[in-house]
Order: C-alpha cells, then structure tokens, then sequence
C-alpha cells in the first residue's frame, strides 16, 4: 500500500473551513519529524469562512525542501468532507497515478460510479461516523489523518498513537486525546482501497 | 512538538522569529498587530505572560506608538524590539527616521505584506522597500530558519559600536510566516551568549551622564553632519554583517553573508533574488544546472546596506543578469528596487551582464517553478543572443 516517500511527497487537503484540516495538516508535517523528514504545512489564505471549502497542503521528503510555491499537481489529494466535491474539482492537477482518500460511507467503487473519477486510486474511509461515534460530533479530521498514514505508511499507527499522546496531550484534555486516539486506529484500519 | 534531534523543531516563520525575541529576552517590547505579523507578537506576549522573559510589553494603540514607544527605551538605554507589517510598517514613517537618526539599535521583524490599495493582505515586499532609504538595516530570510538566525543576529549587527542603526528583519508574508516548517533552534543559553548584553553608549537613564537625545538643530546645528555619519554607518555595517554571520556560523553551522552565491564560476547568466522566492529559484536553479545549461543564481541577504561591490564582482562575467523583484518603484520603465540598485551600481563598470527585471508575485502571486523556468530560458537567450528584447517584465500576469 504504501506510497514512495522518498522522493518530494505532495498533499492537498480538502475541507471546509471549521473541520481541522488545517490542524490535521500540521500534525502530519509534525508527525513526519519522528521520521527525520522534512515538511511543510500551508494552508491557503482567503476570505475563510466557517463552513466554506478550504484547501491546505503539505509538502514532505527526505530531502531538505526549497520550493516555497504553491501546489498544484499533488499526488495525494484527502477529502475531509465529501459535499466540497459538489462544487470544488478535487481531482484538479493530479496525475493518473494520484491517490484520492475520500471520507464517505460508500467504498471506493461506488464513488468511482458517482463521480466519473477517470485513472487514480481511490481509497475511502467513514471518517464522519468514525468521528461522531468516538467523539460525539462531527471532526473527520483525525480520522483523515490517520486513513492517509495507513494509505501511505509515513507511520505506524502505533507510532502516530504514540505521537497524539505526546503532541495532543499538552494541549488538550485526556478525554479528547484519548477519542482522537480511537478514532485515528479506527480509520487507519478500516480504510479501504479498490 | 515532537522532536527528533533535541533542537530541531516544527514551526510557523511567525514562531521562529517569536522564540528568537524570547531568547533575546529584550528589556521592552512594544507592538500592535497587524496580520500576518500579529502571531510573532502573541506568540511572545505569551512568553511575557508565562514568566519566561524579564520584558517590560507595552500594548499600544498603533504602530505609530510602537515605534515612539520603542524609541524611548532604546534612547534610556534598553534593547527593545517590536515587529511589524505593510500598513503598519507605512504607520511608522515618522519614526523609522527618528529611530535611526538618533542611532537606536532597535530591531523589528517586518512580515512582508503588500501595501494597499487594492486591499491585500498576502506578500510582496513593498512595505520594506518603501523604507529602504530610512536608514535601517534591511535583512532579508528565505524560510523560517533564516528568519530566526536572522533576528538573533540582527541584535549584533544593530548594537556594534561602529554601526548602531535599527535593523529590520525581512521574512515573506504566509509563504513564510504561516507556513509549518523544518528549523533548528539554538539552545537558550548559546543564543544569550551570542547575543550578549547590551552596553548603551549613552542612556537617559544614566543620571551621572546627563545626556540631551532627540533636541532640535536647525540651520545652525550639525543636521548634515549627523547624516553623513548615519551614511559611515551603514558602510561600517557590511564588514559587522560578515563577521557576525562568520561567528555565527562557527557557532551553529550555518554561515551567513551579504549573499548567497551558486554556481556563478561556471555560468553565463544569473537570477538575483531575494526572500522565500529564491528557495524556488534555487530549486529550478539546480534542476537547470543538472541538465548542463550554464545558469548560476545569487540569493541576496542584506538589501541596506547595498553590497554593491561585492554583486558588480560576483556577476560582471555573467553574459546576462535577471533580477527578481517582489514590488515595483513605479519610476515609469526604471524597474523594482533592487534592479535599479544594481544597474547603478555597475555605471563604472567596463565589464557588465546585459541585466532584465522580472517583477513578480505583487500581493501574494504565486511563483511556480514553471514561471521561473520561462525567465530563465528567456534570459539564456538574452545571454546567447546579446540582445535584450524586454527591459522590465511582469511575471505571472493574468492580464
């Protein structure tokens, strides 16, 4: 399953603006440093407004990174919430060989059918069910989080597990950490590909 | 966090620049915000607010008091900084000129953001420009580790007895400031070394020495005087950049001049570049290189004072020079800032590159790979053909 990560690795996120993308690409940048990578987390500065479609990227190599552009031709795309698809094309600029990891309830056939998604490989995960049963409410973040390290293998779950003890567990109460935790295993296990 | 190497961390620009302001530990700080510098400023308030600095933060009502209040301290005698962007940096005008006329090491790190109107809030370096002939020094960062190494650094240059100027500290606005990246930090106690403590040659504080800083002289008085050594001043300052990068350097390993060069010995023409563009650059830079054609880059640190010299004897072999601008001077055909700069500092030349301005990325433009590969094959056949077809040309138009 895993991607090459060897080379330049280039994310785009898709959700809308309240979901925690932004928060999600960071912890993966931060989460690449137990790998000795090096990274970038940048979200996409507009009129950003709750509930509208928000973009954000990473960037993560091996190397030490030098481009400071925006991207545009990214080889994994994370669909934080599947409505943005109605009005935003998620699959602009990615190759054939890209990944698309869409959070939704349906398996990765049948939104091949519904959206007409020529080439690439699509994973799904139900991020949104995942979230609301392990934290009462509506955050795929984490979840998408943890479905794009188990596509890619950048880390173990035991070791992504390990990473939102250390890194949330400052900042947030034990409850929350520990519902993030339980929802980052269960979409890094249960994501599916075709 | 968490950390591979003890030292090595994931941050934002904004929080570079704010952990080297808490390693500097200056005596005041005062600041308004104003995006996207604003998380520099509350990053620290929160250091002031969790004990971890003995800085006296002074919460102003506008940049223009950040700067009057700035003034104050560093004439008592305290090392004080403050941090700023685009408007904020324009409400300040006044004072830039007070600050360095009155020779106050103040140092300010300026989030670059482009300047209204239209109302923008993304980067381009208009804001800095404008003030390069305010008598500070003007250092630019390429990423967020620069930003920090720069801001300690900016301290030395700015207190040395031979310069004592203020020094801004340029990092580009969301490409930079907002973004997460890889940097290494300096254990506490090594940056306060570095930085030492700040010995004010005069203070108003300093009752035994009773000192008059800031009184008139009019037509009588030393006015032009005064300003020809603030012109001393910033000449002695090129030989403290260089020393202080070099030491710095020896300290951490990561040297630091006036410019940084690649390439120049073997090529035939040149991209001159400042900010977080010259990252991309270097990248299509070296793609190029790898592909055999003969191109070299200069990546510019210090903008003021103008390494004149040391740029004319860098690229007087090159065939052809491109120099990126991230703003305009609207001289009607002259070019950005730092190409008029250049090509008047080759007028005495006999040996020149035929030289082109490339204006760029004007209220956050992105600049992709692909728009500086089009320069840069439009400047081979500069090279080759020894013909410059368009003096000033704007990259990345949608127009």
């Amino acid at each position: 399953m895993a991607v090459d990560i060897q080379g330049l690795t280039e994310i785009r996120w898709h959700a809308r603006g309240g979901q925690g993308a932004v928060t999600a690409a960071k912890t993966l940048a931060e989460m690449s440093l137990v790998r000795d990578m090096f990274f970038q987390a940048f979200p996409e500065y507009g009129p950003e407004r709750m509930g509208a479609p928000i973009r954000c990227f990473n960037r993560l190599s091996t190397n030490k990174i030098s481009t400071y552009c925006g991207i545009t031709n990214p080889q994994i795309v994370v669909v934080v919430d599947p409505t943005v698809m109605e009005t935003v094309d998620v699959t602009e600029g990615v190759k054939d060989d890209g990944i698309l990891i869409i959070n939704t309830h349906h398996d990765p056939a049948t939104i091949r059918e519904k959206t007409g998604v020529q080439g690439k490989k699509i994973y799904t995960v139900d991020a949104t069910h995942i979230s609301i049963d392990a934290l009462g409410r509506f955050m795929p973040n984490i979840p998408m989080l943890g479905a794009l390290l188990s596509v890619t293998g950048l880390l173990s779950k035991e070791d992504a597990i390990d990473f939102l003890k250390s890194s949330f567990g400052k900042k947030f109460p034990k409850k929350v950490v520990d519902s993030n935790i339980v929802a980052l295993d269960r979409a890094y296990e249960e994501v599916k590909g075709e | 966090m968490v950390i591979a190497k003890s030292n090595t961390l994931a941050l934002q620009g904004t929080e570079a620049v704010a952990l080297a302001m808490k390693q500097i530990n200056p005596d005041m700080v005062a600041a308004y915000p104003i995006t996207p510098q604003t998380e520099i400023v509350q990053g620290f308030s929160q250091f002031v607010a969790d004990g971890d600095v003995d800085t006296h933060l002074v919460n102003v009502e506008s940049e223009h008091s950040a700067m009057s209040a700035c003034i104050g301290g560093a004439a008592a005698g305290g090392r004080v900084m403050t941090a700023t962007s685009s408007q904020g940096l324009a409400l300040m005008w006044e004072l830039l000129y007070i600050a360095s006329g009155l020779r106050l090491p103040i140092v300010m790190p300026n989030v670059n953001r482009a300047l209204s109107a239209p109302i923008n809030i993304h980067c381009d370096h208009s804001d800095s420009m404008g003030a390069r002939d305010a008598g500070w020094i003007h250092l630019f960062s390429e990423n967020a580790q620069e930003a920090y190494d720069n801001t300690l650094q900016a301290v030395r240059i700015s207190e040395h007895p031979q310069v004592r100027l203020p020094a801004m500290v340029m990092l580009d606005g969301f490409i930079i400031s907002h973004s997460l990246d890889r940097m290494e930090s300096l254990e506490d106690s090594t940056a306060k070394e570095f930085v030492d403590v700040f010995k004010p040659e005069f203070s108003l504080l300093d009752a035994k020495t009773p000192t008059c800083i800031g009184a008139f002289d009019g037509l009588y008085g030393y006015f032009f005087e005064f300003k020809r050594q603030q012109e001393e001043a910033m000449r002695n300052a090129f030989q403290v950049v260089k020393d202080v990068g070099q030491e710095y350097g020896e300290l951490t390993g990561r040297s630091y001049g006036v410019f940084e060069a690649l390439g120049l010995e073997d090529a035939e023409f040149a991209i001159i570049v400042l900010g977080s563009a010259a990252g991309t650059v270097r990248h299509e830079v070296e793609c190029m290189r790898s592909r055999g054609i003969p191109i070299g880059m200069i990546k510019l640190r210090l903008f003021r004072p103008f390494p004149a010299k040391e740029l004319v004897e860098a690229v007087s072999h090159l065939k052809a020079v491109a120099v990126f601008d991230r703003s305009d001077t609207f001289a009607g055909g002259m070019g950005g800032p730092v190409f008029t700069d250049l090509r008047s500092a080759f007028y005495e030349s006999e040996k020149k590159p035929l030289m082109v301005n490339y204006i760029y990325g004007l209220g956050g433009r992105d600049l992709p790979v692909e728009l500086i590969n089009k320069a840069a094959t439009e400047l081979q056949q500069v090279a080759q053909s020894g013909q410059v077809k368009e003096k000033i040309n704007y990259l990345g138009l949608k127009e």
